[in-house]
């Protein structure tokens, strides 16, 4: 065996290959990781990360190729004995059972008994134990489902822990935190890791990779095309290795807003004193009034569940309102259905394109006049032509790839399906758009694309509410900018006044100032 | 349960799917022959290989479809018929003495649906059987339009509905075609004289399934019956619904046997399908009496079933296999009576000790005066 | 697009073709273990069905029903509804087409009584899937349960209504038709002699390829589907959800109602208490391995349709029973083959289990 290093490596994969029908995941993919350090396993959407450390994590056999586990093969292991060894995967979705305590939910299936009976007392003991061996601070006896999604995740990287972890696997573990709870994610995965263990961090966001990662893999196409040492490296370089070509980063860099100042007019889209149910929640929406103006992008931050979805969909028709009113272009829509509604020149990018703003099943042809079918047809028989041409316009004119507009819109990456809804939703008549996680799950290359066409309709003098997870996107794109927390803005600031020091305690509620 | 996150992927969908609908999302240039299809299309090769083989087995025993010159006798049972403990049964339970005693090959079809009825009739007749039965009244058209479409064909009908025409009179079935008629107003009239001369009050009762002429036959002959022997006995006659529901409802049947126990009523006759096992539920829970209907009940309620009014439709078929046999067949209506055995009531080892000898001497001098047509027994109310 | 073809032919041919080979191979060993040569069943099946007009006529009188209530099924699964209630919505149809039949003069011309009795049996179908269709858009009640409830209150009312009312003394059907039969498809070809195939075929082919350029073809069709894979898109598309799911199961029952015509107008000119038995329940089998596609379900049904045929004519060596397990076997392995169908059983699972649809 030649080691490039003298240490024996502790996770090496080799040449693995994994095909799901016809599609190939994996192609010879590999990967090292150190003992003792934080990897980042970096790609876009569709590389093949997942897959891999899936792969890796014992949930699905590989096709070909080789597993080594600190020297020893262990290829076509499972689960169980991947636990038994000490890999432990954090799951993008959450296995946990709210109705059960944060301790209860840390222990199960490895629960200590005496007596036969399960030992609850023992159970909070070792896990406030390891709460504090890990800095990972949750109460024990809180019922899960009253927990932050900060705080759940914490709860899975627990769970992980108590079962042995010795190589932890992420994946993208910060697509829901506010930059605090990133923090102090960061702050506790070196703590974890300076106790000695390993870690991968499956994720797109190039800052993080240069804030706590030492080594730095890129996956494309299901193939493991670079590898760095983070020291050595640039975002810049990073990113070139994903997408195979030079990106420009400056959205990331932090650029300024607007170039041109909006110019105060008649607003296009005005929300005065909206309430709005939520599905748990009377007033998930709770009395908030707003105006954009045409010109103008307004952008919400907040963490997710703030009432952002409720507020967007509210305006969108897609949930009723308990009072308020919304005004679009001067006329009252409150009453209007969802298509009427987009019939007086309303646009929306949805927050979830797999949920609402795409059929999968449907080709790319028929998702481009979702919402639109109604144009698109003559005494109720669908215009087949009429349909092929305007895929054929916006394909082009949106370099949706492949560009076959037959194919079902789940064959296309995460970039290209969001490419779909912009494309459809920037392309008719509108007055305001809402544009809610534009570029959420979406590649380095697209988001770039994405920034420049909301830009642009900026620049055409149309108005843009823009709601993102991502507080880099705001501050980037937005002219103003709103922190929404419990249902309310917490504070409205011109770009200027904003960054991330400033908002991030509106954010989690810390502060908060009246704001009407 | 999985808290449900919104993560970066906003994907609805569990989590084995978004999986595989996100390796989808991969782009893809080229969808090759993969060697999950040929896995896959090894696997049919493979189930082809061995179905071939095994249609070369014979094992030992297996016969034929039947041919020859012995008589060929098919049945048709109705829907679910088999099983029933009753008309099927005893349909089949003639056709297998005939097998023994004259030698009659025997094939029985199952129906599946209501066109199967037609179609079993038609596969048998096609065949060139010498005789084809069809088990209960819903075969009267098929079997009328198939005798006159098979005239070399013999038919015979269990129960055949006879058309009545304008005039009140009975139309003829096809030459070819016997109508298998029971008297059950007959065997009731004695069930009926046995449960007023046994049930010891003042009082009889009679549990009737849906309230229709066919059912109103039973209660008619029950009725003379009873009045045969006690002039001043009531009857009590309760039906349990007006559809055919009736025939299949046993919790309703229960409910009526109950109130009329508490009545004074000791013995009730059922003539309601699988109602009448509420019935007997009754007579069990408050030890009283029912007497079954078209086969032996005994089983339902052994000590408490006092006797059955059967219908022997194995003797019927029976008698037409025969009459195929020794070439004495002809078409019309054959009505099975007290006099042909086609109807009765059981009297065995399991019942002896329930119905004295003086009663059981009454009763076979009335069956008698029944058979020599001293006694008429009416049919309807 | 060569590619694409053989994706294709994956994803929709194989999991029929393989259920069919482990169909046949558990035949044989069925037939092998009652004791029989299989070769000898087999020939027996074949020559009962597609071997001979006669046969071939029955096997396509009940592929003719059948194909309705698959249909119907598929319609109702395209908007992501399962309609259960096929066998009460094709004996409403029945009688409605009897009823109408029944009430006009007779001599009425058939270019006349044929059209009015067929959309009666749409009409009745289609009342019946509207309850269900209402209570599902107006107050959520899953249609699960509320289609299997209406097959009980259905069938119980038809029952009595006949029983007690319409029927001919000693029968359970209602007297002929006065108009509005269907000729036999033996006057036309002869081979077909004795068999209950009927015209009705036509009329249920070209209600097929309706169906399929109801769904593919039209905006209203567009919508269903969309509503039936991802109700979330189809409502942020401006799709009025309760009004389709209504819709859909409103066409889903006059689909299974024009089912009623086969055996009214084509083949006994009265409606017979209980004739739709189990024509229903086989739909959803019809429909599933069919993959919820007008020409699947054409397909499928004439193979269903083959066996319960088949079934009869090798009543003779071995059970028919044997036939009646081969379907299970079909109906299992295309359920675990097929993703869609996996999804859907899922999903009505997930209805029944109280979770949100």
């Amino acid at each position: 065996m030649t080691a490039p290093t003298t240490q024996v490596p502790a996770v090496r994969l080799t040449a693995i290959e994994k095909r799901f029908g016809p599609v190939r995941a994996n192609r010879g993919a590999s990967l090292e990781v150190r003992q003792g350090e934080i990897h980042a396993l970096v790609g876009e959407n569709g590389a093949g990360k997942s897959t891999l450390m899936k792969i890796l994590s014992g949930a699905m056999p590989c096709d070909g190729g080789r597993i080594e586990v600190g020297g020893r093969d262990v290829t076509g292991w499972t689960t169980a004995e991947a636990i038994a060894s000490g890999v432990g995967m954090v799951h993008q979705h959450f296995m946990l059972v709210p109705t059960l305590t944060v301790a209860e939910n840390v222990v199960l299936g490895r629960e200590p008994v005496s007596v036969g009976t399960f030992d609850r007392a023992r159970a909070i003991r070792d896990v406030e134990q390891l709460c504090e061996q890990s800095g990972l601070i949750v109460p024990p006896d809180r019922l899960v489902a009253d927990l932050s999604v900060g705080e759940a995740q914490r709860v899975e990287i627990l769970k992980t822990l108590y079962r042995g972890a010795r190589i932890l696997l992420l994946d993208e573990p910060t697509a829901v935190l506010s930059p605090p709870e990133v923090a102090e994610l960061w702050k506790v995965l070196r703590r974890v890791r300076d106790g000695g263990a390993t870690i991968v961090l499956i994720t797109h966001k190039l800052d993080e990779v240069m804030n706590v990662t030492e080594q730095v893999t890129v996956m494309r196409q299901g193939e493991t095309v670079a590898r760095f040492s983070t020291a050595s490296t640039t975002p810049e370089g990073i990113a070139h290795a994903m997408v195979g070509r030079a990106v420009d980063l400056s959205v990331r860099a932090g650029r300024e807003g607007s170039a041109v100042p909006a110019t105060p007019s008649a607003p296009a889209l005005e929300v005065r004193n909206l309430v709005v149910r939520g599905p748990r929640v009377e007033r998930a929406v709770n009395d908030i009034s707003f105006t954009v103006a045409p010109g103008e992008i307004f952008g919400i931050a907040g963490v997710e569940g703030n009432g952002q979805t409720e507020l967007l969909e509210a305006i969108a028709g897609l949930r009723g309102v308990t009072s308020g009113r919304i005004v679009l272009g001067g006329a009252d829509i409150t009453a209007l259905g969802v298509r009427a509604r987009g019939d007086a020149g309303l646009s929306h990018i949805p927050e979830d394109r797999h949920r609402r703003g795409l059929i999968l099943e449907y080709s790319v042809a028929d998702n481009l006049i979702l919402g639109r079918q109604h144009h698109y047809q003559q005494r109720g028989v669908l215009d087949g032509d009429a349909i092929a041409s305007n895929a054929a316009a916006q394909i082009a004119g949106y370099d949706i790839r492949p560009a076959d507009a037959t194919l079902p819109a789940q064959a296309l990456s995460g970039g290209n399906q969001q490419k779909i809804v912009i494309a459809r939703e920037m392309s008719r008549p509108f007055t305001a758009l809402l544009a809610a996680q534009p570029t959420r799950g979406v590649d380095v290359g697209a988001i770039e694309f994405i920034h420049d066409e909301l830009r642009k309709a900026r620049d055409a003098g149309k108005a843009i509410l823009l709601v993102s997870a991502e507080l880099r996107e705001v501050l980037t794109l937005a002219d103003r900018i709103a922190v929404m927390y419990g249902g309310k803005f917490v504070t409205v600031l011109p770009r200027s006044e904003a960054n991330e020091e400033v908002l991030g305690p509106y954010m989690t509620g810390a502060k908060r100032e009246s704001a009407a | 349960m999985i808290i449900p996150r919104k993560h970066a992927f906003g994907c609805s969908r569990p989590c084995t799917e978004s999986m595989a609908s996100r390796l989808l999302a991969m782009p893809r240039p080229e969808r090759d022959c993969t060697h999950f299809m040929r896995k896959i299309l090894a696997l049919i090769g493979v189930l082809l290989a061995v179905h071939v083989a095994l249609q070369f087995v014979h094992p030992a025993g297996a016969v034929a479809a039947p041919t020859g010159n012995a008589l060929d006798v098919g049945i048709v049972f109705d829907l679910g018929g088999r099983g029933d403990k009753s008309f099927n049964d005893g349909a089949y339970i003639g056709a297998m003495r005939a097998a023994k005693e004259l030698g009659a090959r025997v094939r029985f079809v199952e129906p599946g649906e209501g066109s199967d009825r037609e179609a079993g009739l038609r596969l048998l007749a096609a065949e060139g059987m010498d005789l084809v039965i069809g088990v209960g009244f819903i075969f009267t058209d098929d079997l009328t339009s198939l005798a006159k479409e098979y005239p070399n064909v013999a038919f015979a009908g269990v129960d055949y509905a006879v058309t009545i025409d304008k005039n009140g009179n009975a139309v003829a079935p096809p030459k070819n075609l016997a109508a298998l008629k029971f008297r059950e107003e007959q065997g009731s009239f004695l069930v009926g004289a046995m449960a007023a001369l046994v049930g010891n009050s003042k009082k009889v009762g009679f549990v009737g399934g849906m309230d229709s002429p066919l059912i109103h036959k039973f209660e008619a002959g029950y009725r003379a019956g009873v009045k045969q022997v006690c002039p001043d006995c009531e009857v009590i006659a309760q039906y349990a619904g007006v559809t055919p529901e009736a025939f299949r409802n046993p919790g309703r049947g229960k409910e009526l046997a109950l109130s009329q126990y508490q009545q004074g009523v000791n013995v009730i006759y059922h003539a309601s399908g699988s109602t009448g096992l509420g019935v007997f539920e009754a007579a069990r829970t408050l030890d009283k009496y029912g007497i079954g209907v078209d086969a032996d009940q005994y089983k339902e309620a052994p000590g408490h079933v006092l006797s059955s009014m059967v219908k022997r439709v194995d003797n019927a078929v029976f008698d037409a296999i025969k009459r195929v046999a020794d070439k004495s067949f002809t078409g019309g209506i054959y009505s099975f009576g007290l006099a042909e055995d086609g109807v009765g009531y059981v009297y065995d080892e399991h019942n002896k000790a329930l119905i004295p000898d003086a009663v059981r001497q009454r009763l076979e001098a009335l069956k008698a005066e029944i058979v020599a047509g001293r006694i008429t027994v009416p049919s309807t109310k | 697009m060569n590619a694409r073809l053989r994706a294709t032919f994956e994803e929709a041919v194989l999991p029929p073709l393989v259920a069919l080979a482990v169909a046949f191979v558990a035949g044989d060993l069925l037939i092998l273990m009652y004791g029989q040569a299989p070769g000898a069943v087999w020939r027996l099946l074949f020559d009962g069905t597609w071997g001979k007009a006669y046969g071939f006529g029955q096997v396509l009188y009940k592929a003719t029903t059948l194909t309705c209530t698959g249909l119907a099924v598929a319609m109702s699964l395209r908007a992501g509804l399962f309609n259960i209630g096929a066998e009460g919505q094709l004996a409403a149809g029945g009688f409605g087409a009897a009823v109408v039949g029944l009430w006009l003069p007779v001599g009425t011309p058939a270019i006349i009584a044929v059209p009015l009795c067929v959309m009666a049996a749409c009409l009745a179908g289609g009342a019946v899937g509207a309850v269900p269709g209402v209570l599902r858009a107006k107050f959520g009640a899953h249609e699960v349960i509320v289609t299997i409830m209406s097959n009980f209150i259905v069938l119980a009312l038809l029952n009595y209504i006949v029983s007690a009312k319409l029927h001919v003394p000693e029968t359970l059907h209602t007297p002929a038709m006065h108009a509005g039969a269907v000729p036999r498809l033996s006057g036309v070809i002869a081979g077909f002699h004795g068999s209950a195939a009927n015209w009705t075929i036509v009329i249920v082919v070209a209600a097929c390829a309706a169906a399929w350029w109801y769904l593919f073809r039209t905006r209203a069709g567009y919508e269903l589907r969309a509503v039936g894979l991802q109700p979330d898109a189809a409502e942020y598309a401006g799709v009025r959800v309760g009004n389709t799911w209504r819709n859909a199961l409103m066409l889903s029952g006059a689909l299974a109602g024009l089912g009623g015509v086969n055996f009214v107008l084509g083949y006994k000119n009265y409606y017979e208490d209980g004739f739709a038995g189990g024509a229903g329940f086989l739909g959803i089998a019809v429909a599933l391995v069919g993959r919820n596609h007008p020409l699947g379900v054409l397909l499928a049904a004439l193979f269903f349709a083959t066996l319960s045929q088949g079934g009869l004519a090798i009543n003779a060596m071995v059970p028919k029973q044997i036939v009646e397990v081969l379907q299970g076997i079909v109906i299992i392995a295309v359920a675990t083959s097929v993703p869609e169908v996996r999804r859907v059983l899922r999903n009505a699972a997930g209805k029944l289990a109280g979770g949100r649809a």
